[in-house]
């Protein structure tokens, strides 16, 4: 990607950035090249079929082999114009590097395709876009949200010739890559970089500030445009359903990465010093645990219902936490949270679990574990704007799309974490929204044929 | 433990490596410290006239594999830059001190006899074992009338070497240029002019690689460069057939060669000896790796010999050399088929794409349920070509198997589907 960063950096900033250096740093020249010779150029490559995206990998790292990074990152964008995020982001050891052939032999050693996707995409130059629009269609698409889902939709459309406008309600364009990933994953000012170098193509106009529900409705948004794409993620966080959940000291782990990420200087956050707990079992749980050793809370204990071979975080995921010297309690549910005489967060108590034939039942034992701090990493989900008169129809509590993508209302599309598809990963964000693109591209153009 | 020992032609040393005349044996310094590490011997460093030869700055260029480890080794020096005196004055106190290992010296003159009288003398006086006629270097000496120029003229070798033959007593060895067309035309020309052996080979010409931004080839000197002399594993190939055409030519069967090209371990050393090498010769390899590889090399070698029951260089050498033959005598009765270990298989695909896209449409795909594929030979269409099984990248898991169906020995010479084939 390679765009000059001109930001200017604060002390206080870079001290920051220094707390959260890469927990995967990149490849040196002589390693990718090493590791590039490792791929098998496999026929009918099962790493593509497994790449959400369907990147062309052993195309990629030929290219990278052959010392040609622009060929490389060509074709990675092709498909993934986020390739540089999703090559830092990507749970590569349950997609493409899990399906790698190499899997098989007796070292049981994938081929490092994230690590070579990033290099690739690091390292390429371009003058200017790698690539062209087409000629202009004269239509208009809107995209409502910035994320991935949205980037990607509108990267694919400005480049298929037609013009986009993009609602973020944020002041920040990226979604989660910007606001949500954890900071050791994607450091520094990358997301806005990527971000400056999507946009780069032309074409694609963004209004920040801009939600829909507040400040746009989808029904003018359809009559003023030829094509809708929603992808508005997910705002709202699961919650416990406990007695003083309300407390200052009871935190969305979601809101606290956000401001963390957001921060110029350590001193802008509220960090536990001594011990904090984080309450669920996924990504997030163990990237907001991590994260708060970083930062420097003593005692950070992750809390789960279940056992670690249920936990949604990866294996990979919770060695990470371990590394962290994050403390993992499994088969224990919260049950109370406890406060002092002055309303200030004490402890939480816990009773044990165990399964009865599926079935999680309490021990009744139960234990207390100190704390100044409690992260909830439950769950997020998806709150339709409540303002909106027209609402595309919702099933398991997400935007429910058909064919290609396309919700209930006709010339309105959805994709990303939004939509009940796929799992919700950058990388799958990226791919429904590619894939909506391509779909409003056939109907924009088929229909003026007729 | 297996004896090591060699007597080549009358030259004798602990073991067969020796090192090649090139860099490593330029001086008493490294010498010495070559036969500290445990070199059986060396071949100098190529000696010529006085004054002593200069060379450029930036020499060197190399090939890589896809770890970046040095296949193929290019250099654009010249014979010794260090005058005949030093150097006959080194050679002779070496000799002194290591006895027991092979010091032969190289050399290069003019084709004018009274000069190689001379310098024979010379060189006969310093005690070293033999000589070896450096009729090879391809770059810089053969604009001068020397090395590759006078290799490539049979009748020049021939000549050169019996005016050898007749100014000394030591044992001559006739090192051989790759750059020709038939390598046996010098050797049977070193042969009739009385060399005691020959050695090959020495460089092939080369040039490695381009630097595209410089638009010269490597190594460049001031924005210049000149083909250079190619050696390393890259050109173990072309040597061995070379030391095979020799070894299985009748008119030089027999005739002791010293092995040269690519050595880097016991194992080449063991190919060159059993296609009728006698001694071996490296130079890349130490130059890449340093002196100590002779100890895993004279480890490994031992090992194998023991191993097989070979108690000395003897009795294997040579032994691949009635093996090697003409393509009109191979059996065209005999047939092999590949084989899929499906345990083994790790799905990879290549050797269905090697086949399908260039060979003979002999591997199916079967897609699976979880969206992998199973690959399977289609035994009528496999010619036994081997493709697959050097594209797999899974050790053991593609196997040739014989399938010849009891008939007996049939040469293209007796093959009905020749129209030129000899009545039997
Ligand atoms: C803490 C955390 C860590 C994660 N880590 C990883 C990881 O390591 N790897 C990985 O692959 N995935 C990870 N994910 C998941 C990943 O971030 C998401 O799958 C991805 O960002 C989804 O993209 P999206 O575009 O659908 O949604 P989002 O990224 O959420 O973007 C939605 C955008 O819409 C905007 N928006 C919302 N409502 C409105 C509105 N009403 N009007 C206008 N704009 C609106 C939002 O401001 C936002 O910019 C993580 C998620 C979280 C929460
Ligand atoms: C830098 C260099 C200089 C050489 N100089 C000589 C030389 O002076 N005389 C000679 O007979 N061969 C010379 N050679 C050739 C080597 O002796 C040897 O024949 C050749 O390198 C092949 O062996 P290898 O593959 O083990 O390197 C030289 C080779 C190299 C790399
Ligand atoms: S599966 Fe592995 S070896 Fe095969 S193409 Fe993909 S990365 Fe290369
Ligand atoms: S040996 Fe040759 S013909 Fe037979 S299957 Fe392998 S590649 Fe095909
Ligand atoms: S090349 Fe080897 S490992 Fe790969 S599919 Fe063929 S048999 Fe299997």
């Amino acid at each position: 990607m390679n765009m000059d960063n001109s930001v200017n950096y604060s002390q206080q900033q870079l001290a920051l950035d220094q707390m959260f250096k890469d927990i995967n740093p990149a490849l040196s020249a002589r390693q990718a090249g090493i590791e590039s010779s490792r791929c098998y150029y496999c026929y009918d490559a099962p790493c593509i079929k497994a790449c959400p995206s369907k990147i062309n990998i052993p195309s990629f790292i030929a290219s990278i082999h052959a010392d040609d990074l622009t060929g490389a990152a060509k074709t990675i964008y092709k498909e993934n114009i986020m390739g540089g995020s999703c090559a830092r982001v990507c749970p590569t050891e349950i997609l493409c590097e899990q399906a790698c052939v190499r899997n098989h032999e007796a070292e049981k050693a994938p081929v490092k395709i994230g690590l070579l996707q990033r290099h690739a995409t690091d390292n390429a130059e371009f003058e200017g876009h790698p690539f062209e629009r087409a000629e202009n269609t004269g239509k208009k698409i809107a995209v409502v949200g910035a994320g991935p889902a949205g980037l990607s939709c509108a990267h694919r459309l400005a480049l298929l010739g037609h013009e986009v406008e993009v609602f973020e309600a944020q002041p920040k364009a990226g979604g989660l890559n910007e606001y949500g990933i954890a900071k050791y994953k994607l450091t520094e000012n990358f997301a806005q970089e990527e971000v400056d170098f999507i946009l780069s193509i032309g074409g694609i106009t963004v209004h920040y500030d801009r939600a829909l529900g507040k400040d746009i409705s989808l029904s003018t948004l359809k009559e003023e445009f030829d094509s809708v794409f929603l992808s508005i993620g997910l705002q709202d966080t699961s919650s416990l359903y406990l007695e003083h959940e309300d407390n200052d000291s009871v935190l969305n782990s979601v809101d606290f990465i956000k401001e963390l990420r957001q921060a110029t200087d350590i001193d802008q956050l509220d960090i536990p010093k001594d011990s904090a707990i984080v309450i669920g079992a996924g990504n997030t749980a163990i990237d907001i645990a991590c994260q708060l050793k970083r930062l420097g809370t003593e005692e950070v204990t992750l809390v789960y219902r279940r056992g670690e071979a249920q936990m949604s975080a990866t294996g990979h995921e919770q060695q990470i936490a371990k590394n962290h010297q994050v403390r993992i309690k499994t088969w224990s549910q919260p049950e109370k949270i406890n406060l002092d005489e002055q309303g200030k967060l004490r402890s939480m108590t816990f009773s044990k679990t165990y399964l009865d034939q599926d079935k999680l039942k309490s021990t009744g034992e139960q234990f207390e574990v100190p704390c100044s701090a409690v992260f909830k990493a439950v769950g997020q989900k998806m709150a339709y704007p409540q303002t909106e008169q027209l609402i595309p129809t919702i099933s398991n509590g997400k935007v429910a799309t058909f064919h290609n993508q396309l919700t209930s209302i006709e010339g309105v599309f959805a994709g990303g974490d939004c939509t009940g598809v796929g799992q919700d990963l950058t990388v799958e964000a990226v791919q429904q929204g590619k894939l909506a693109a391509l779909a409003i591209h056939q109907e924009l153009t088929s229909s003026e044929e007729k | 433990m297996a004896d090591l020992s060699i007597d080549f032609v009358g030259i004798k040393a602990p073991n067969p490596f020796w090192l090649a005349s090139a860099p490593p044996t330029d001086k008493a310094y490294n010498v010495e410290r070559a036969f500290e590490a445990g070199w059986g011997g060396v071949v100098w460093k190529t000696l010529g006239e006085d004054p002593a030869a200069v060379n450029v700055s930036s020499r060197y260029s190399a090939l890589y594999d896809h770890n970046g480890e040095v296949s193929g080794f290019n250099n654009i020096e010249l014979i010794t830059d260090r005058s005949l005196e030093i150097n006959l004055r080194e050679i002779e106190a070496v000799k002194k001190s290591w006895p027991d290992r092979a010091l032969v010296v190289s050399l290069m003159m003019p084709c004018e006899e009274q000069i190689w009288k001379t310098i024979l003398k010379q060189v006969e006086a310093t005690g070293a074992d033999g000589i070896e006629l450096n009729f090879g270097c391809p770059h810089g000496m053969p604009e001068r009338g020397m090395g590759a120029a006078v290799g490539q003229v049979p009748e020049y070798v021939e000549m050169v070497t019996r005016w050898c033959k007749e100014h000394s007593k030591m044992p001559v060895i006739v090192k051989l240029t790759p750059n020709i067309t038939d390598v046996r035309f010098p050797a049977r020309a070193a042969k009739s002019g009385g060399a005691d052996a020959v050695s090959l080979i020495n460089t092939i010409n080369s040039i490695t690689s381009i630097d595209l931004d410089a638009m010269a080839a490597r190594p460049i000197v001031d924005g210049k460069s000149t083909h250079g002399g190619y050696c390393g594993p890259a050109v173990k190939p072309i040597a061995l057939n070379m030391v095979g055409e020799i070894a299985r030519d009748p008119e030089t069967a027999g005739l002791p060669i010293s092995g040269i090209g690519g050595i880097g371990n016991w194992r080449d050393a063991a190919e060159f000896i059993s296609l009728g090498a006698g001694s071996v010769q490296v130079c890349t390899a130490a130059m890449i790796y340093g002196f100590n590889i002779v100890t895993e090399m004279k480890e490994g070698l031992s090992n194998w010999m023991d191993s097989k029951g070979y108690e000395n260089i003897e009795a294997f050498k040579g032994l691949a050399v009635p093996n090697t033959t003409d393509w009109k005598k191979l059996n065209m009765n005999y047939k092999v088929v590949a084989t899929i270990d499906e345990d083994k298989c790790i799905g990879c695909g290549r050797c269905y794409q090697a086949c399908e896209d260039t060979s003979h449409q002999a591997i199916e795909v079967t897609a699976n349920e979880d969206g992998t594929n199973s690959f399977g030979i289609i035994d009528d269409n496999c010619v036994g070509c081997n493709l697959c099984e050097i594209t797999c990248p899974v050790d053991d898991c593609i196997t040739m198997d014989e399938r010849s169906k009891g008939q007996p020995y049939m040469n293209w010479m007796q093959d009905e589907r020749n129209p030129h084939r000899e009545e039997v």
